[in-house]
């Protein structure tokens, strides 16, 4: 196993870059980062959007999100790679077609995780920003979305982890993220299957089990916070 | 855009793979819902067992499992666990469909440690004086959890294990990777063999979320009456 890191680790964490275009474990983490930051603004506005108080807003968006989460990113991933050069004009190759394929999924999980969060806040908080003479959009902006965002944060992370592991999947359209370098280099190799996915295995453990204890830590700094403000 | 026309996939052989993937995935599911449920009350069990290097294993496969995408073990549990085989049980396998072996493998693993956190909630509601009772009574303490505690964890779990049921459905289609002759295979399939991406995706869209639909409306039908 040292050898095989001796020998491919550069390869596993960036691919052909510099000579090539960038991939492996790089490409993961920009690719979940991409994802993740460009969802955010996605998932507001559709978990805004869900528990307006406008029917015409509500009832669409509701029925979006019974389809996305009803299918498998696997069959969102394949729309978007049908869809979007015919939408777009041109060919958005693997890393586009993830990253869009990621925004619409994540975006459809951060807005019920949005919408968790503003329901979460006390009804006084609104009532007190309305009687203010604030409106319904002014209210949520000021008053109600700071507050549910701080509650947010542990789900984001944890959604953050959701995202690493979605970018896997990539690997069945050809992305060169780390689960394509690593059959990649397990061709190569040929004789240490069990080792070189193992090792993939550990790298996403790795990434995935730090991010997720620290969302756990945010979890219980944040019920301390809530307990020494009530 | 091409004409749209369902018809074609209504009749000969691009309905009867569709079809038959759709069976090996509704078969997957079933399969790895059987074996993962009992791992899941182990593992929920040895989280709370009374030793701490019995929690510390849960925990550590719970952990393990979760912080791993189901694409990673898929490709171990194909291309690399068989190798540790010895040889006879390697032939053995190969002679057989290892496909759906390993992709039942890995299924099996990744969602029961989903499951065995939704039992240990569940396990962790049962008032603590139902255990003492079942103790009190002679019980030791695997007899207490299988015959006082679990039923009624079951119970309550049930709702959440119904949507972990969702995921797993919807995460039968990953197992494609290995070649596994599921939906999601057929679907690529009659794809390559007629140029209709968008009717062979309208199918499986469909497909996926008509199973969908139906778990999340039983799950809900629960939730109610647990409640």
């Amino acid at each position: 196993m040292l050898e095989l890191l001796h020998d491919y680790w550069l390869y596993f964490l960036v691919g052909r870059y510099p000579e090539g275009p960038l991939g492996g474990l790089a490409l993961t983490v920009l690719l979940a980062s991409l994802a993740l930051v460009l969802s955010l603004p996605v998932g507001l506005l559709l978990g805004l959007a869900r528990i307006s108080p406008w029917r015409a807003l509500r009832w669409p968006v509701a029925a979006l999100i019974h389809v996305v989460r009803g299918i498998p990113l696997l069959l969102v991933i394949f729309w978007a790679y049908f869809f979007l050069p015919s939408i777009t004009g041109h060919e958005s190759g693997q890393f586009g077609t993830m990253l869009a394929a990621l925004v619409i999924f994540d975006g459809i999980y951060l807005a019920e995780i949005v919408r968790a969060g503003v329901q979460a806040v006390p009804a006084g908080q609104v009532e007190a920003a309305r009687s203010l003479g604030l409106g319904y959009v002014d209210s949520m902006r000021t008053v109600v979305l700071p507050q549910a965002l701080r509650h947010m944060l542990p789900s984001l992370v944890n959604q953050f982890v959701s995202t690493i592991k979605e970018t896997s999947l990539g690997y069945i359209i050809g992305l060169a993220e780390v689960s394509f370098i690593a059959s990649q280099v397990n061709g190569l190799v040929l004789t240490k299957p069990v080792q070189v996915y193992f090792l993939l295995g550990m790298t996403y453990f790795v990434l995935c089990f730090s991010l997720s204890r620290a969302a756990f830590w945010l979890e219980r700094r944040q019920a301390r916070v809530l307990k020494a403000a009530a | 855009m091409l004409q749209f026309d369902l018809n074609f996939l209504l009749s000969g052989d691009y309905r009867d793979w569709l079809v038959s993937g759709l069976l090996l995935s509704l078969q997957l599911m079933a399969i790895t819902l059987l074996l993962a449920l009992p791992l899941a009350c182990g593992v929920a069990v040895l989280r709370l067992a009374p030793s701490r290097l019995l929690n510390a294993v849960g925990a550590a496969y719970v952990e393990l499992m979760r912080n791993v995408p189901l694409l990673a073990h898929l490709l171990f549990w194909y291309f690399g666990a068989p190798e540790l085989l010895p040889d006879a049980w390697k032939e053995r396998l190969y002679a057989g469909n290892i496909e759906a072996v390993s992709a039942i493998t890995a299924l099996t693993l990744y969602t029961a440690a989903y499951m065995a956190e939704d039992l240990r909630s569940g396990l962790r509601a049962i008032p603590v004086q139902q255990f003492e009772a079942g103790r009190a009574l002679g019980f030791s303490f695997l007899a207490t959890m299988r015959l006082c505690i679990l039923p009624q964890a079951l119970r309550l779990a049930a709702p959440p294990l119904l949507s972990q049921t969702l995921n797993l459905w919807q995460n039968t289609s990953i197992a494609t990777v290995i070649g596994v002759a599921e939906l999601m295979y057929q679907t690529q399939r009659v794809e390559a063999a007629s140029f209709r991406s968008v009717e062979a995706f309208v199918f499986a869209s469909a497909a996926y979320l008509a199973v969908s639909l139906l778990l999340a409306g039983v799950a809900a039908l629960l939730q109610k009456k647990v409640a």
